[in-house]
């Protein structure tokens, strides 16, 4: 509780004071909303952590070997992600729902156990010493990401494109048969989504002094941290998975009470709102309560997919 | 190690023992694999009933081995009355999965991701609760070492040990080859040949029907529950025993990932698949440690997954995949 007093009573104290986690959330904000972007257009994948230490390790390594300068590095980063996005998504986005979501494990677990662990330049999986890093500096950065990204996915949304990735969300073949070229969004989405990734797993690494290839930096567990950001915050609207990064990322210090046992508390909460609100946290609907048996029933709309 | 010991066999030089180590790499290859094909086989039946990736059977797994060795260790029981209880209580779980995770959100027909991510949460619950497990703490009647790796010290398990040929073969792993095959083909026949096996697949198929044809659907999926979460304590067990590693944390790194290969490598939902997949699996881990070194295995078992879903998506046992574009 302190936790929350402290941020309404005094703010200056609580920004002076919990700095890196509010870069630590906005990063989380930035890889939200990747994964959002594949969700908005009907696709599970879960590749983000792969295309973030893809970003990670360009930046930090051009920045060892070359030292260039940070938007160089990564701008190079992005791209390399980018192009990684392109390479990866072709084979795999002809599959669907959780095969897709297997595939892109494969991929982002075959990148880092068979590549990363065990190349000499990454460190061979005893990670990479970044001494340029900036944790404190980084935040305004991070905030201004945070903003422009969420303003770009919005305003992406709402237009052309966004009208197409929700139309193939909801019917695939109707899409088609309405003369969407399904696979050129899916596409465009998957690779924004890498582009967002690589641009998290950059900014992550030049806050932190170590870049560290364990699974819950660029592991599977890292990929179902950011699905339950977006699922959890809910995946209908774009302030749905920031909301569900802010959260969970800052749950273990909302809870401080329960100390050892936050992994039981964090369970307890996901397992709660996903119950009470299978929606997520931002849409529509009320909570689900338990219904009475003389309480009408409400008109059941179809499921959307995925 | 103290410091005069004689060095140990497997420390010589491995050149005049290599088609020896090949043989005892194969074995490795055959025990590791049915231990991933018994717990790959309980995910893939709610895969195949429910079309729901159970991400608490990871989890269920490890509870089984720890709650079994727990007894033994801590209660005194005789290692079969402990292997009984930990199977019932990794059934048990099952239907707690079912009651928290599952059906409450089948009630409200949310999207399949929801009970992915609700199952997320048991997971975490259950990994942290024994974690917590210390002397004096409020669940030191489950588990008492905490987040230490343990093991069944020497003695307590029968385990004679014979040299055949070269090969060291020990009644602990072998005994697994024999159980997950007689299971597993129970299994198989209960499915295809039974009442009950018809119900089921049922309601795979399409639950709706299943219930407008009388079929009590809530208690079917209860009953797959049940079935596969015993499965998988049973395969922890086996895997703590055989191993000799116990720790809260062996559902998720060892089987939790590798499980996803095993049905995706034998087609998702399909019971003789999980059951080659795990055997496949195995083997191609122990070529990949032969062949490239150990710090390779892991990797490659994944690219294997990756190249298989992106060239026959349907598994090696899966039937064709309707939707392409």
């Amino acid at each position: 509780m302190d936790f929350l007093i402290q941020l309404f009573t005094d703010p200056l104290a609580f920004w002076n004071s919990h700095t890196l986690l509010i870069a630590q959330v906005g990063i989380n904000s930035i890889l939200a909303s990747s994964m959002f972007v594949v969700l908005y257009s009907g696709q599970l994948s879960l590749a983000a952590p792969g295309f973030m230490a893809i970003g990670a390790y360009t930046s930090v390594l051009m920045e060892l070997y070359w030292h260039t300068p940070l938007a160089l590095n990564i701008a190079v980063g992005v791209l390399l992600a980018g192009g990684a996005g392109v390479l990866i998504g072709l084979p795999v986005l002809r599959l669907r729902g959780v095969f897709l979501a297997i595939a892109t494990i494969g991929f982002i677990e075959a990148l880092r156990l068979g590549v990363i662990l065990n190349l000499p330049i990454t460190g061979e999986g005893l990670g990479l010493k970044n001494p340029h890093a900036d944790p404190l500096g980084g935040i305004n950065l991070v905030l201004v990401s945070v903003v422009v990204t969420i303003f770009l996915v919005w305003r992406l949304t709402k237009g052309r494109l966004g009208s197409a990735w929700a139309a193939i969300r909801q019917d695939e073949l109707a899409a088609l048969s309405q003369g969407i070229h399904v696979a050129r969004y899916k596409m465009i989405a998957f690779i924004l989504s890498a582009v967002l990734a690589g641009f998290a797993g950059g900014l992550e690494a030049h806050l932190n002094f170590f870049v560290d290839p364990g699974d819950s930096e660029y592991g599977v567990t890292r990929a179902i941290q950011i699905l339950t950001f977006a699922i959890l915050g809910g995946s209908g609207y774009v302030l749905g998975p920031v909301v569900g990064a802010l959260f969970l990322t800052s749950l273990p210090y909302i809870f401080q009470q329960a100390h050892d046992y936050i992994g039981v508390v964090s369970g307890a909460f996901l397992i709660a709102v996903i119950v009470f609100r299978p929606q997520g946290i931002v849409g529509r609907g009320g909570l689900a309560l338990f219904r009475p048996r003389w309480w009408p029933r409400r008109q059941v709309r179809a499921p959307s997919p995925g | 190690m103290s410091w005069g010991d004689p060095p140990s066999p497997q420390l010589l030089p491995s050149t005049c023992l290599d088609r020896d180590r090949l043989g005892q790499q194969l074995l490795n290859a055959i025990f590791i694999g049915s231990i991933y094909a018994l717990f790959a086989v309980g995910y893939t039946l709610v895969f195949g009933v429910l079309d729901i990736l159970n991400l608490a059977h990871s989890a269920v797994f490890m509870f089984g081995a720890a709650i079994t060795y727990s007894l033994v260790i801590n209660h005194g029981q005789s290692f079969w009355v402990a292997c009984a209880i930990g199977i019932a209580a990794s059934a048990l779980m099952g239907l707690v999965i079912e009651h928290v995770c599952l059906r409450p959100l089948r009630r409200r027909s949310a999207p399949p991701i929801a009970a992915l991510i609700s199952t997320i949460g048991l997971a975490l619950i259950i990994v942290a609760a024994i974690e917590q497990g210390q002397p004096g703490a409020f669940l030191s009647w489950i588990w008492v070492d905490g987040a230490n790796s343990v093991s069944f010290p020497p003695g307590t398990i029968p385990n004679p040990t014979w040299h055949v040929a070269g090969l060291t073969i020990e009644a602990s792993k072998m005994a697994i080859i024999p159980i997950s095959v007689a299971l597993m083909l129970v299994l198989g026949y209960v499915i295809r040949y039974t009442q009950v096996g018809r119900a089921l697949r049922a309601v795979a198929e399409n639950p709706r029907a299943a219930r407008l044809m009388g079929l009590d659907v809530d208690r079917m999926i209860s009953l797959t529950l049940v079935i596969s979460s015993a499965l998988g304590g049973l395969a922890g067990i086996l895997f703590g025993v055989a191993l000799g590693d116990i720790s809260p944390y062996i559902g998720r790194d060892n089987v939790e990932i590798r499980g996803l290969a095993v049905i995706v490598l034998g087609g998702m939902g399909s019971i003789p698949g999980a059951v080659v997949g795990g055997y496949l699996l195995g083997l191609i881990e122990v070529a990949a440690l032969v062949v490239l070194g150990s710090n390779a295995r892991a990797g490659v078992a994944f690219a294997a997954l990756f190249l298989m879903l992106v060239l026959r998506p349907q598994g090696l046992f899966g039937a064709e995949l309707r939707e392409k574009i």
